[in-house]
């Protein structure tokens, strides 16, 4: 990235990189380039630093500046029931299985804001097993999860959101699940109670218990191979025999190392079993 | 300016009225056409798979949905995916970005066209079609800084033709071809 605002030369995104590992202890070193670079560089001439100097010393001078730099060019966007067929999946195939465990842990890995969380937990409401239920949701950026934690969303996105859980089979009253107070909307406590939050870098941090379902969706498509394979054999280590992987709709365990160990449960929605 | 004879990409983006160039383009490519190509077309993401088949039917070409992590290989059209961004990587894989909405698009012309433009440069060519939104322009402009070659459909002859009038408009490029000049562009490479 040169002072010349607009462009990163490939060696100096790549050298801050490794500047960041060596300070901080993020690797984003094995991310997907493109998107990376793109973000850095639009974080870069949005903030108006004077010059990629003045950027740097910041960056590496302000630990709270560093965060909020992570938090921006990692991607957080998401959505209640986003691919409501996903969804729909789940609960046709997948609840009425792990209904049948005495107790159901699952993990939303790359949790980012909730929303997905929050669509897990009106599921197994509906499915009559939130009780039996326990969901563990981390990211790697704080801010996210405690943003996740508080169950408030932007009254703005319900509209949407209940279409989407319409198309995904459900049948009540989306809005019975919220309080909505100005321009927010505050969910159950009852399904908040059920969450446990965490942040968790899927790079470095290990597996940290057993579970019967892991979601890890739309994370994996800004990993190179090398780091998806490893984040896969993460989520093995975490699997319980006969649980459930379900990934993002463009994401797949085709080529990686676990492969073999998994039978595709539901192809078009991206959900494996472990058989072994 | 890039050598016709040196491209090694060609990336195509369209918005309303690009399908009607599309359909008439690719049944017209050499029967050899070996240079790859990326469409990347404002749709309706519940109009999904079905690009794929109507494109697939109008060519001997291999048309696929654009997958992340995917090597860029002659003989095949890569569609990008509905509501994700395509970016090129270093390495001429491509890869796949949720990120935010550009010009209100998912996939944004820009953005997959600055991306093939920062990797291959002189080597790529960026066909710009019929639509109705500002997308691509700026996409436009940073490909041709870097060199790469630019061609506009003919506003005159573009369903809907802001898209391509917004790119003459806003660059040097004086690349304005008819969907007829645009198909005997890509049978010389
Ligand atoms: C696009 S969001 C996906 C949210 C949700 N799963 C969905 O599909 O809608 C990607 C999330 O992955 C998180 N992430 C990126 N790198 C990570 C890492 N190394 N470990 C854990 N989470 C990570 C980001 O912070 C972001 O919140």
């Amino acid at each position: 990235m040169t002072s010349t605002a607009g462009k990163i030369e490939w060696e100096e995104f790549e050298n801050l990189l490794v500047d960041i590992t060596d300070q901080y202890g993020y690797d984003f070193s094995q991310y997907s380039k493109a998107s990376l670079q793109r973000r850095i560089l639009s974080f870069y001439l949005k903030g108006k630093f004077g010059g990629y100097q003045d950027f740097k010393n910041r960056l590496f001078s302000d630990a709270n500046f560093f965060m909020y730099f992570v938090e921006e060019v990692t991607v957080n966007v998401t959505e209640m029931f986003r691919d409501p067929h996903f969804y729909k999946g789940l609960r046709e195939k997948i609840l009425p299985i792990l209904s049948t465990y005495p107790f159901i842990r699952i993990w939303h890995a790359g949790c980012s804001t909730g929303e997905e969380v929050y669509s897990m937990a009106i599921l197994l409401k509906e499915a009559n097993i939130l009780h039996k239920s326990l969901l563990y949701a981390t990211d790697l950026n704080p801010t996210v999860v405690e943003s996740a934690k508080s169950g408030i969303f932007k009254v703005s996105s319900m509209q949407q959101y209940s279409e989407n859980y319409i198309s995904s089979g459900g049948q009540k009253d989306f809005s019975s699940y919220y309080r909505a107070n100005y321009n927010l909307a505050k969910f159950d406590e009852e399904l908040t109670s059920k969450m446990v939050f965490s942040t968790h870098n899927l790079v470095s941090d290990s597996s940290f218990n057993e579970f019967q379902l892991i979601l890890c969706r739309n994370v994996l498509i800004y990993f190179e191979k090398k780091l998806q394979s490893r984040v896969l054999e993460l989520f093995d280590k975490s699997l319980d025999n006969l649980g459930f992987l379900a990934l993002g709709s463009k994401e797949s365990i085709k080529f990686s190392s676990i492969a073999s160990l998994y039978i595709p449960f539901d192809t078009k929605e991206k959900i494996w079993r472990k058989m072994k | 300016m890039a050598q016709d004879e040196m491209i090694e990409l060609v990336i195509i983006g369209g918005s309303s009225g690009s399908l009607d160039a599309i359909l008439k383009i690719l049944p017209e490519l050499r029967v050899d056409f070996a240079v790859p190509l990326i469409v990347v077309m404002h749709r309706n993401i519940s109009s999904n798979s079905l690009l794929e088949e109507v494109l697939a039917s109008r060519t001997h070409l291999k048309v696929v949905e654009a997958e992340e992590k995917e090597m860029i290989t002659p003989g095949y059209i890569y569609i990008a995916p509905p509501d994700y961004h395509l970016l090129i990587e270093k390495d001429h894989t491509l890869s796949l970005d949720y990120s935010e909405k550009v010009n209100y698009s998912r996939p944004s012309i820009d953005v997959s066209f600055e991306s093939a433009a920062e990797i291959y440069r002189e080597k790529l060519a960026c066909i710009i079609l019929s639509g109705a939104n500002a997308d691509g322009t700026k996409g436009v402009v940073y490909a041709s800084n870097v060199g790469s070659k630019i061609i506009i459909q003919d506003p005159a002859e573009a369903i809907v033709p802001f898209m391509p009038e917004q790119a003459i408009v806003q660059t040097s490029v004086n690349n304005v071809l008819s969907v007829k000049g645009i198909i005997s562009f890509l049978n010389a490479l």
